[in-house]
């Protein structure tokens, strides 16, 4: 995949053109620009505070936005978050983004909502996946671990079938051994075909797994290109990613 | 001990009419944290649909079957059309709405119908079945079998069909359910549509041996209240359960402790919420609030 991050191309699955968006009186993006194209691992990067989440939130329409956020190459107009997910859109927001209440089963059937049914061969697809979904399946899912929970977040999404996948920290709070585990899920996922955009605070982390990355300060991207070079680049790591 | 198995089955017949009314409260409390003071009067606005229906020939179940349709339309109007504009705004706000939906709801019925009490005929005859040498009331057994069929079918589609997994992801998590593609707003429409059916099935199994008149169920939603509290204002099971415990109990108190009779029944269903929320205020079968990290 031979482009330059930051300009749009007509492969781009999403695509985000000046995109502003406030919180009250506080302005949490001002303008941020970027592409992602179909079949990426793309990550984004930043201080807290950045506009990371925010971004994501700007995508599934949790947030009010200006500017446009482009599917295909074609702009959508009026996203709600419903909207987003019946798109193809699937946003695991942080903090693991399960339904407590509900048991591990019943969250993965929620997860395949926009399918006509849900399929045995997808369940059996998550459970081969993370096996200790099923031996939880009957458990509420706030008894799980927060790895487990993680998990059982991104075996809600890959019910979905969804084409973009948004992930919010998912290494937040977590365990190194088990941050390895989600992140070994997560390129098994982008390498059968899911694009992948990652928020992530642990930048070497996300650079090692990522394809692309941006980086975001105050609301802006003030960096973009290919995980590796950002990775290589030692001032770039000093002024920015602070590792 | 006859005595006493009559009076806990015609308990448990009240109870299962508490039962009802207090699963529709409990099934928007949960979803909306709302308490829906109209509840009981939505109850009685069905059993005078029903009682029109039969007026005009039509034979009892099929009555009964078109004022289900009805109400269940109508709640989910009512969500659609007064609640939702402010379902954002505070709690207070929708539960002082929902008050003055019980007052506005009562004028109109006295409005149509007039305050006097009617005989309301049930399907169930009133003469006595004797099992075992205890004599049952008909409309005792029918009101216990229609209760406990009707929230059997709601617990069903709750538990095991898609409409339900929506309807309880809604009522959990909304922000989160949004993100998976249910329609939060069409739930909610839907929760407030099952509930007057609840509600119906109530209003309905009450006239018969309330008369049928604007304030039918106002007593009743005090004990439909009472018995959502004592199951846990967010389980289903637990109003359900609740229900029929406080049925029984003010039967059995009514009958054998002389100075209560049935003038103080109520109060000691108001002793009973004071009760539960001292000693246990999540009720029998309800979670403390779960703290989401």
């Amino acid at each position: 995949m031979s482009r330059s991050a930051g300009c749009g191309s007509d492969l781009s699955i999403l695509e985000l053109r000046g995109v502003a968006a406030r919180y009250g009186e506080i302005r949490a993006l001002h303008d941020v620009t970027l592409a992602v194209a179909e079949g990426d691992f793309v990550a984004i990067l930043g201080a807290n505070g950045a506009g990371k989440t925010t971004t994501l939130r700007a995508v599934s329409g949790t947030v009010k936005t200006t500017g446009d956020v482009l599917l295909d190459g074609s702009k959508v107009f009026r996203r709600t978050p419903e909207g987003m997910a019946r798109r193809g859109v699937a946003h695991v927001p942080e903090g693991r983004g399960t339904f407590s209440a509900l048991s591990v089963l019943d969250n993965l059937r929620l997860g395949a909502w926009v399918q006509r049914g849900v399929s045995q061969r997808d369940l059996a697809h998550v459970f081969e996946f993370f096996p200790r979904l099923y031996e939880r399946r009957e458990q509420q899912a706030g008894t799980l671990s927060g790895g487990e929970q993680q998990m059982l977040a991104l075996g809600r999404a890959m019910m979905a079938k969804p084409r973009v996948l948004l992930l919010d920290e998912p290494s937040l709070g977590l365990a190194p051994l088990v941050v390895r585990e989600i992140f070994g899920a997560l390129r098994l996922m982008n390498e059968s075909g899911m694009t992948i955009v990652v928020v992530e605070q642990n930048a070497s982390l996300a650079l090692r797994a990522a394809k692309h990355a941006y980086v975001l300060e105050t609301g802006r991207v003030v960096l973009g290109g290919v995980a590796s070079d950002l990775q290589a680049n030692e001032s770039v790591r000093r002024s920015y990613l602070g590792y | 001990m006859a005595n006493f198995v009559q009076q806990v089955v015609s308990g448990l017949a009240s109870g299962g009419i508490y039962g009802s009314l207090a699963l529709a409260l409990v099934l928007i409390h949960r979803s909306t944290g709302v308490l829906n003071f109209a509840q009981g009067e939505l109850a009685t606005l069905s059993a005078f649909i029903c009682w029109t229906l039969m007026d005009h020939g039509w034979g009892f179940w099929t009555a009964f079957g078109v004022t289900i349709v009805l109400s269940f339309v109508g709640g989910a109007a009512i969500q659609q059309v007064i609640i939702r504009p402010i379902q954002d705004g505070p709690v207070l706000g929708v539960v002082i709405l929902t008050i003055g939906l019980l007052i506005a709801v009562n004028g109109l019925m006295t409005w149509i119908w007039g305050g006097a009490a009617r005989q309301f005929d049930g399907p169930f005859s009133t003469e006595p079945i004797t099992v075992g040498g205890v004599a049952f009331s008909k409309q005792d057994i029918g009101v216990i079998a229609v209760s406990l069929v009707s929230v059997l079918l709601i617990g069903l589609l709750f538990a095991r069909t898609k409409l339900g997994l929506g309807l309880r992801a809604a009522a959990v998590n909304p922000v989160e359910a949004r993100l998976t593609a249910v329609r939060v707003p069409a739930m909610l429409a839907v929760g407030w549509g099952l509930a007057a059916v609840l509600g119906a099935v109530a209003g309905v199994l009450a006239a018969p041996s309330l008369f049928l008149e604007p304030n039918m169920m106002r007593t009743v939603l005090l004990y439909a209240f009472a018995a959502a509290v004592l199951g846990g204002m967010d389980s289903p099971i637990g109003a359900v359960i609740g229900g029929l415990v406080l049925g029984v109990l003010l039967n059995l108190v009514g009958t054998y402790v002389e100075w209560v009779g049935g003038e103080l029944r109520l109060a000691v269903a108001l002793a009973v919420i004071l009760g539960v929320l001292i000693v246990r205020p999540s009720g029998l079968f309800g979670r403390a609030a779960v703290r989401r990290v």
